[in-house]
């Protein structure tokens, strides 16, 4: 009952949010990147995954990949996140705006919420914290803490910061892991189907908050759900042919989380039709 | 629903008579000791073949001072070789796991001393360690220490990939995924290891005993076989394995409370 009542309350801010929310401007703070002429081959395989990708992802903005489940749209993520490592051969170029170090700029959330089972909820959006070069003995300070908690309250589990994952529902697990995501605070967030794993409604729901909580950020999307990539993208890239080739198409304009409409349905149909062709 | 209603309350009932855990001991325990009895009566047992329980108890009771005496050393030669199994068993677990060149090294090492029966190292063991505690104290090391080190390193080798993921991400060194992610990740792996140590690290101690010592429940039990004074070897018996249960499900108890999280 009290979790029903606290998710009834998080659609109700989602809504206040959403009516305010202006129609995006192309142009955002923050970082893009920019993929020219990418050659992926993972070293166990003859052939390459991906060749002669282009792809421009603009700086705070939604960019969803839709492709179907082995196009390799995981791996040009995971090779973004600096995670595929001496597994693969690459060329290629990948530049980001401003310039930097694009390693320490990237938030990853994956299909699993890989919540760690052994750390409370408050605790696991702190994982971050654990982490990197520049370590002060008094790590947790309270200003860290004071953020972990308002961002657990901000996904709607405030009053769980205690528990551990194994008592939490699959929803609010993904919700926890988008609070860590949130935590990193990085300006580059790559999603790799976080949401897929979840019911229909807690899907909406989720995509909702993400959307709004991840409102400045340059989100790359990865899903296999036609539907989820039309209602958040403000860019859409489909990945099709193997090697993978990635093609853009046009997204309605209307801000985002969009509600179904005409449009959209339309833009399904098309997206199903390109789909089809990669199962021939 | 409402038909199933009534039954309700009486599932209950049971579930929770069933699940008694002071119960369930107490009903296993009367179902051993009757049937113990049953036999000795039915067959005529001569106690010198199978004392009665009563006949065990009495020997408890009359003897209980030499046989405090006698626990007490196998009690510690149990803890200390687990204490030294565990530790030396950790410590190879993340030697292999941290310099792969030692792993390639160690392994045969460790299969060694495993292929080989305890029971034939242990007069050497005598030899070098003199006939106190201390070659009981690496007998039951040496028994546990297999399990432990597996385990152990198993469970730090097969943290799943996407936590290591994350913590890539997220910038961790090596040292910092060690301590924050393959460490817990691997104490439940390691929680099963401990479990199956509590139990065999006895048998290192009392086959110990047997091979040669002074002093130990294995040592009384060989000396009341060898005078046909059965009821005293079941007394010595009966600590014994009273001493197993305890350790284990105090064992147990502990790591389910240092581990919530264990499936």
């Amino acid at each position: 009952m009290l979790a029903k009542a606290q998710d009834r309350s998080i659609i109700f801010s989602i809504v206040i949010l959403m009516s305010n929310n202006k129609v995006q401007t192309l142009q955002k703070s923050g970082i893009s990147i920019d993929i020219k002429g990418f050659h992926l081959r993972y070293h166990a395989s003859l052939k390459a995954t991906i060749a002669g990708l282009d792809m421009h992802i603009p700086a705070g903005l939604w960019t969803c990949i839709l492709g179907r489940s082995g196009c390799g749209k995981s791996s040009l993520l995971r090779h973004l996140a600096s995670l595929l490592g001496e597994a693969t051969d690459w060329s290629g170029t990948i530049t980001t705006k401003p310039q930097g170090d694009s390693q320490h700029q990237i938030a990853y959330m994956a299909q699993q919420d890989l919540l760690m089972p052994w750390l409370s909820a408050l605790d696991n959006v702190m994982l971050s914290t654990q982490f990197g070069p520049t370590l002060s003995p008094t790590k947790k300070t309270q200003f860290q803490f004071d953020k972990a908690h308002s961002l657990l309250q901000k996904v709607g589990l405030g009053h769980q910061a205690n528990s551990l994952p194994g008592q939490l529902s699959g929803g609010m697990r993904q919700r926890v892991a988008l609070a860590r995501t949130l935590m990193q605070d990085k300006p580059i967030v790559l999603m790799d189907e976080p949401f897929s794993a979840l019911d229909a409604v807690t899907r909406y729901r989720l995509q909702n908050l993400a959307c709004q909580l991840l409102q400045d950020k340059t989100v790359v999307l990865i899903t296999h759900d036609p539907q989820e990539a039309i209602r958040l993208a403000n860019q859409l890239y489909i990945m099709q042919g193997r090697p993978a080739l990635a093609k853009l198409l046009a997204t309605p304009t209307s801000a985002t989380p969009r509600n179904f409409d005409a449009e959209c349905a339309e833009l399904q149909q098309t997206i199903m039709d390109r789909l089809e062709q990669d199962y021939e | 629903m409402s038909s199933l209603k009534p039954l309700m309350p009486l599932k209950m009932k049971t579930k929770q008579n069933l699940f008694n855990p002071m119960l369930r001991i107490m009903v296993s325990t009367a179902i051993i000791i009757g049937s113990w009895q049953a036999l000795v009566i039915g067959l005529e047992m001569p106690s010198f073949i199978l004392p009665s329980p009563f006949e065990v108890l009495q020997k408890l009771i009359d003897r209980h001072q030499v046989l405090l005496k006698h626990s007490w050393v196998t009690a510690q030669e149990i803890l200390l070789g687990l204490i030294l199994g565990l530790t030396v068993g950790l410590i190879f677990a993340f030697q292999m796991l941290l310099f792969k060149p030692v792993q390639r090294w160690l392994l045969p090492v460790l299969i060694a001393s495993q292929a080989l029966p305890v029971f034939a190292i242990a007069p050497v063991l005598m030899l070098w360690l003199g006939y106190g505690i201390a070659s009981k104290i690496v007998m039951a090391a040496l028994i546990i220490f297999f399990p432990i080190t597996t385990c152990c390193y198993d469970g730090l080798r097969n943290t799943p990939r996407g936590y290591l993921d994350l913590a890539n991400t997220m910038g961790a060194t090596k040292w910092q995924l060690l301590r924050h992610v393959q460490l817990p990740a691997a104490m439940p792996a390691l929680a099963s290891g401990i479990r199956v140590a509590v139990v065999i690290a006895p048998i290192g101690a009392v086959a110990g005993e047997w091979v040669g010592s002074s002093e130990g429940l294995g040592y009384l039990m060989l000396q009341a076989n060898a005078r046909m004074m059965i009821d005293e070897m079941f007394a010595a018996l009966f600590i014994l394995s009273l001493l197993s249960i305890t350790l284990y499900f105090a064992a147990d108890a502990l790591l389910k409370k240092l581990i919530p999280w264990e499936i």
